[in-house]
């Protein structure tokens, strides 16, 4: 069995690779925000908030976890027209996996605040703060201290999980290395390659989030 | 009239009822130590005083506010109803400065500055101005605990309630907390303990509750009760613990 790398070949896409690796970056930095903002207002829902409310949050975190990242992105682009909802498969994109890191965030936030000393709440509470300062001030700060290696696994995850998209032709790198596939049939090279841009941003995204885990955490 | 008056208090949790129907009267500059055996309900009356705890019947006025109404502004009750607690609760990311500010600056909307001249002062007051920068885990427990009554006193409460603070330090830091609260006290602090230090309530207290099953069984000037406790329930527990 012979077969003979070609990697020139994948030159003339430079651009084309260029732009996946770039719009995998930035969903995965734009949902990772928006994700981590869905899912501390959904913790602090289940733990602080009205019962109503925590059930609503619960049924949504259920829905996500239980059923494939692939359905969802489908129901949002192909299903949600039918609503009259039509969304550009980049906005489709982002939606999709803002809603899904919303949803493990929640519960793995949630999590972070059930593990905050009940005494400290009550400390909070006795200083005449409300409970929403006493979350903003008190518990969120410990709540991710204690969660935040399980979060950047999450945010990981959800990363990898991105290449999906590209089953709706949201342009990411899965995508870019399936049309450069498709034109000059160089399967091995470009997947490779595209395999070893996603190796590189994991590896890249750990130490860029533990950098910020240390200046966030940087007391004791 | 009374600072704090509790009146036929009753607090079930489930079918079990802690608070039989509760009556007292703190006056100001009253230092009031409560004792009894665990499950008395000690700690209840004491987390029902601030909010901590709702009851189902009777009434509780503190400062004028009443506690147990649906429309208490219990924001307002706890800037003047200050607690401290037996696990101290110091909040971990934050100094003992940073713990002391936060209820100022959040609550009373005081400047950082401002807030850092009264944590100075009132950390000075506990004998810990050189720890104002120390996180709570750089801390003893005797230290961790003078910094949360340093941080209660920062917001001017007019009653403090301590719930056992001296039971979940070793005993060689008991005293540095003791001597804190009994310097509050010759100040003028109006203090409701609840505590197991019984030479403690003899000494500083102005007023001695013994509680039993749920009940005030016996109350008086902590001296004259020690002294000669009318029922056998205190006398037997006088005898254990003194």
């Amino acid at each position: 069995m012979s077969y003979k790398l070609q990697f020139a070949e994948l030159l003339p896409y430079w651009s084309v690779l260029l732009y996946g690796l770039v719009f995998t970056i930035v969903l995965t930095i734009v949902s990772t925000v928006a994700g981590v903002a869905v899912g501390t207002a959904g913790a602090a829902a289940r733990t602080f908030g009205p019962g109503w409310l925590g059930r609503i949050v619960a049924v949504y975190v259920e829905l996500i976890r239980n059923t494939p990242f692939i359905v969802q992105l489908f129901f949002i682009f192909f299903g949600l027209p039918a609503l009259g909802l039509k969304l550009s498969e980049t906005t489709a994109a982002f939606l999709a996996m803002v809603i899904n890191l919303g949803a493990y965030s929640t519960e793995i936030i949630r999590a972070g605040i059930e593990a905050v000393p009940k005494g400290h709440i009550e400390a909070g509470l006795s200083l005449a703060m409300t409970k929403w300062e006493v979350l903003r001030h008190v518990v969120l700060n410990q709540a991710f201290r204690k969660i935040y290696p399980a979060l950047s696994s999450q945010i990981i995850i959800v990363m990898l999980g991105s290449a999906v998209v590209s089953q709706i032709s949201a342009e990411d790198l899965t995508y870019a290395a399936n049309y450069v596939a498709s034109r000059n049939f160089r399967n091995f090279e470009v997947y490779l390659l595209v395999a070893l841009a996603y190796l590189a941003l994991a590896m890249l995204t750990r130490s860029a989030l533990r950098a910020l885990g240390r200046v966030i955490f940087k007391a004791r | 009239m009374s600072l704090v008056s509790i009146r036929d208090v009753r607090k079930s949790f489930g079918q079990n009822e802690v608070l039989k129907g509760v009556s007292l009267d703190i006056a100001k500059g009253d230092v009031v130590a409560i004792i009894g055996r665990s499950g008395s309900g000690k700690s209840t009356l004491l987390r029902c005083i601030n909010g901590l705890e709702t009851y189902q019947s009777g009434s509780i006025v503190a400062d004028g506010i009443e506690v147990g109404g649906a429309a208490t502004n219990l924001r307002e009750l706890r800037r003047h109803v200050g607690m401290v607690f037996q696990q101290f609760n110091l909040f971990p990311h934050l100094t003992a400065a940073e713990n002391v500010m936060l209820a100022p600056t959040v609550v009373n909307k005081v400047s950082k500055a401002e807030a850092r001249i009264t944590a100075a002062e009132v950390l000075a007051k506990v004998g810990l101005s050189e720890k104002m920068d120390a996180y709570p885990s750089e801390l003893s427990g005797g230290q961790q605990q003078r910094v949360a009554i340093a941080r209660s006193l920062a917001m001017r409460p007019k009653v403090m309630l301590c719930d056992e603070i001296t039971s979940a330090l070793d005993p060689e830091l008991v005293n540095e907390v003791l001597r804190v609260v009994e310097q509050l006290a010759r100040e003028g602090m109006t203090l409701i303990l609840v505590t197991h230090e019984m030479r403690f309530a003899r000494d500083v207290g102005t007023k001695l509750v013994f509680m039993h099953h749920g009940k005030v069984h016996e109350e008086g000037v902590p001296k004259e009760v020690f002294a000669a406790p009318r029922t056998p329930e205190l006398q037997q527990f006088v005898g254990q613990v003194g």
